[in-house]
């Protein structure tokens, strides 16, 4: 993301919209669209970083987050949540793998136009972030811990305030 | 059909982009800096690029879209792009280039399929870290663009003709100039 502040401004500028924007589907829920999409691409990196910011945002529950990536069907979540999440994992095999039938399941647990579009839209952008994160092998910490505050800052200040601290320190390194 | 509602006549992504206005701005802004802007390798050869990730990931709308946009920045010539799409490796393009195509490739599977001599060959024909970055990069938003207009089950016209006009426009105008559509498309609502 330093590396390249043009491309850094619109991919999170897309995040900061996709995952707090105004949105009928809660902040916590997108982020465990996106956790669990990060987890079946095997990225750890954007696994554990959107799993810290999901977490904060159910209350530090980190239990739920891994329940979801090891089951969506099986975690405690809605019914929606659930449909929903079945569409994105369908998504993260391929756009062509969404079946009519996933998404009337998805609309008679209430699902909207603008949820199931939003829903595609999270899981195809993660097999963006997560492969751009992951061809370029980039450095990641281990730890889970190393995470949570970044979740928690993440959680309350959002993905375009994040860009202009690295387009200024790119600035900086530059001049 | 599509999965949703989406305006009618706008075929694609455009669709999308008119049912969505507020992440079609920075969808259209990364293709804009990607494909578009100054870079180092030519617009053709990233729309090279972005139409081989998309032929191989079967997105008909892409492909053929940016296949006619490669085509346009390439004199017209369409035949080369079906054959990158077909072989890269015995096409008359440069060798930097296929060593490009080869980790679009990769990333377009899977980028834990990136090996280091993958990048060595790139560099070893000139490339640069910024055109492997691009690359990369190109590679992974066409994984993300099929998925959205494939995943919402959206239409495509199938003749050429419109592919080669709308070509014209974005060549001409770039992915940000092109969206005067969308707001049309509010007004409609």
């Amino acid at each position: 993301m330093a590396f390249r502040p043009e491309t850094a401004k619109p991919l999170n500028e897309l995040a900061e919209i996709l995952l707090r924007g105004p949105s009928p589907l809660s902040p916590g829920e997108r982020e465990l669209i996106a956790t669990y999409v990060s987890s079946r691409n095997d990225c750890f990196f954007c696994q554990t970083i959107h799993g810290a910011v999901a977490a904060y945002h159910f209350g530090g529950n980190e239990q739920l987050v891994l329940d979801v990536k090891e089951s969506a069907e099986g975690a405690p979540i809605s019914d929606k949540l659930k449909a929903l999440l079945a569409i994105a994992g369908a998504v993260q095999r391929g756009g062509k793998n969404v079946q009519p039938s996933d998404i009337e399941r998805a609309r008679r647990l209430g699902a909207t136009d603008l949820e199931i579009h939003d829903t595609v839209l999270i899981a195809a952008a993660f097999c963006m972030y997560n492969r751009y994160v992951d061809g370029l092998a980039t450095w990641a910490p281990r730890e889970p811990e190393a995470y949570r505050d970044s979740g928690a800052r993440l959680a309350r200040e959002g993905y375009v305030e994040s860009t202009n601290g690295l387009a200024a320190s790119a600035t900086g390194n530059a001049s | 059909m599509p999965h949703i509602r989406v305006p009618e006549g706008l075929p694609g992504i455009r669709g999308l982009f008119a049912f969505r206005p507020e992440t079609a701005i920075p969808l259209s802004e990364l293709a804009q800096v990607l494909l578009h802007d100054e870079g180092t390798l030519t617009p053709g050869e990233r729309e090279l690029i972005a139409t081989y990730v998309s032929s191989r990931n079967d997105c008909f709308y892409c492909q053929t879209a940016h296949g006619a946009i490669a085509a346009h920045h390439l004199g017209g010539d369409e035949a080369i792009v079906q054959e990158v799409k077909r072989d890269f490796e015995h096409t008359a393009i440069s060798p930097k280039l296929k060593a490009l195509l080869a980790i679009a490739g990769k990333v377009q599977h899977s980028s834990k399929d990136v090996q280091p001599e993958n990048i060595e060959r790139a560099r070893r024909e000139g490339a640069t870290d910024r055109e492997i970055h691009d690359t990369v990069l190109v590679a992974a938003a066409f994984c993300m663009y099929n998925r959205y207009v494939d995943g919402l089950a959206t239409w495509s016209p199938t003749d050429l003709g419109g592919f080669r006009e709308r070509a014209a426009s974005v060549a001409r105008d770039g992915y940000v100039g092109v969206l005067g559509y969308i707001k049309a498309a509010q007004a409609d609502r």
